[in-house]
């Protein structure tokens, strides 16, 4: 779409590439914070492409705000930065350690319902991807949330939705909660992706 | 994004094999003005058949996640991280480059202690990662990553060695031109940019589709290095500048999410 002629400024993006995780494996725990911190949830998936196989060269990079809704350096949790990295394994898997992020404000004050931000860089990605983890057992935040109203129907809310699985972690802490979400670039359950600029 | 095709502009040729005169994918001619960033489907790059989406993107207004983004401390990296030939028990092979540049918003504000990550072939165009093949050398005394942070005027520095081309399977006899890849954290979620730097002259961008899917020329030629004859260290190594402008893309109304 032409936009004028002043020159572009702005460094065009890159593909990561197959070796991504060269450069950012040092960083790529999958832990938000230490595993067995009270009230840690796991967030785990898929990363799977137009023919359902998995992608198994990806880092995902994950970006949320603390329980309180807070954010570096704001944040009274203890060593919260709210980022992690993970990169997918042979089976296209991830796993993210976390705490569950609170509400958020939106654009003007409105509360967001806890929502994790991620971007998906790969092999095949010209341009990192962004999407949104957003969480079942929060039925009622969920419901009132804007960018999830803005989707435009169930089927799309759905797919933004990690679904909490029945029962214990095994081997975890007690009461901790497992999510299942599953990032797919294409087909009839593509993933909701956002332009977040 | 409906691209045009365009006339070949200057210092482009078409993505045609040299020897075997192969077209692989169809690649429409360079645009002006269109966003800076390359569409996520994109033919001419075979590994974006079953990974673009397919479905458009749709906005995702600015709230608090997304004004805001992680804060790196002097605590993620040391100082050692920016200096990929020392990290083994002697020099890696290869020619000894420096290479800085300033990390800055689309208003030049600098990008302060912010984090840069960067991760390349060896001289020999080989990766140290288990799934490069290629049939060359790797080099026991270079990993081929690095990382540092920015200075409070948002500029950097590396020391490493010049990478290789190296071949790759998207098309016949594909080549890569040399690059080093970067990883750069703007100041919120927005920003954050992955990209890769390419050294003045080669002969291989022509025929990259990678440095092709920038479909602005004067865009794509962002990516490329220049020469920094100040940043040379005589009798030791060559400098060369790399500049990034981070941004959120398409802030203007004009250039929404549907520009992409
Ligand atoms: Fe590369």
């Amino acid at each position: 779409m032409p936009t004028g002629t002043s020159p572009p400024t702005l460094t065009p993006s890159q593909t990561a590439g197959p070796f991504v995780s060269i450069g950012t494996e040092w960083d790529a725990t999958g832990q938000a914070v230490p595993d067995g911190t009270p009230g840690v949830v796991y967030v785990e998936g898929h990363v799977l492409d137009g023919l359902g196989q998995p992608v198994t060269d990806a880092m995902l990079e994950f970006w949320q705000a603390d329980p309180d809704g807070r954010f570096p350096p704001e944040s009274v949790f203890a060593s919260w930065t709210g980022f992690t990295r993970a990169l997918t394994g042979q089976d296209g898997s991830y796993r993210l350690v976390t705490l569950k992020p609170g509400p958020v404000p939106g654009p003007a004050g409105e509360a967001q319902a806890p929502h994790i931000d991620v971007s998906i860089f790969a092999r095949g990605l010209l341009q990192r991807l962004v999407t949104r983890i957003y969480f079942s057992d929060e039925e009622e935040l969920n419901s009132s949330d804007p960018v999830l109203a803005g989707l435009g129907g169930p089927s799309l809310v759905s797919r933004l939705v990690a679904i909490r699985q029945p029962g214990r972690q095994p081997g975890g802490p007690a009461r901790a909660s497992t999510f299942r979400f599953d990032i797919r670039l294409q087909g009839d359950q593509e993933t909701v992706f956002f332009a977040p600029w | 994004m409906n691209l045009t095709t365009g006339g070949a502009g200057p210092g482009t040729g078409p993505l045609t094999d040299p020897v075997t005169g192969l077209v692989p994918a169809p690649v429409p001619g360079p645009v002006e003005g269109t966003a800076p960033d390359p569409p996520y489907d994109y033919p001419g790059y075979r590994s974006t058949r079953l990974r673009a989406p397919k479905r458009p993107l749709l906005p995702l207004p600015q709230g608090e996640t997304e004004r805001r983004g992680p804060l790196f401390g002097e605590s993620s990296v040391d100082p050692a991280d920016s200096d990929l030939t020392i990290g083994g028990t002697g020099a890696p092979i290869g020619e000894r480059i420096i290479v800085s540049g300033r990390v800055t918003g689309s208003t030049g504000r600098p990008v302060r202690r912010q984090l840069v990550e960067i991760w390349q072939a060896n001289a020999a165009g080989r990766y140290r990662h288990g799934t490069d093949n290629h049939d060359a050398p790797l080099d026991p005394n270079f990993t081929g990553a690095g990382r540092c942070l920015t200075d409070d005027d948002g500029r950097y520095r590396f020391v490493s060695i010049r990478p290789g081309e190296y071949p790759w399977a998207n098309h016949q006899n594909a080549w890569r031109p040399a690059h080093i890849h970067f990883s750069v954290f703007g100041t919120n979620f927005a920003e954050r940019l992955v990209t890769q730097m390419y050294f003045p002259g080669d002969p291989l961008l022509a025929l990259d589709p990678m440095f092709q899917s920038v479909r602005d020329r004067r865009a794509a030629e962002l990516l490329v290095a220049r020469f920094d004859l100040a940043g040379t260290v005589e009798h030791w190594a060559l400098g060369y500048v790399f500049d990034i402008v981070v941004g959120g893309r398409g802030q203007t109304p004009a250039d929404g999410p549907t520009a992409l």
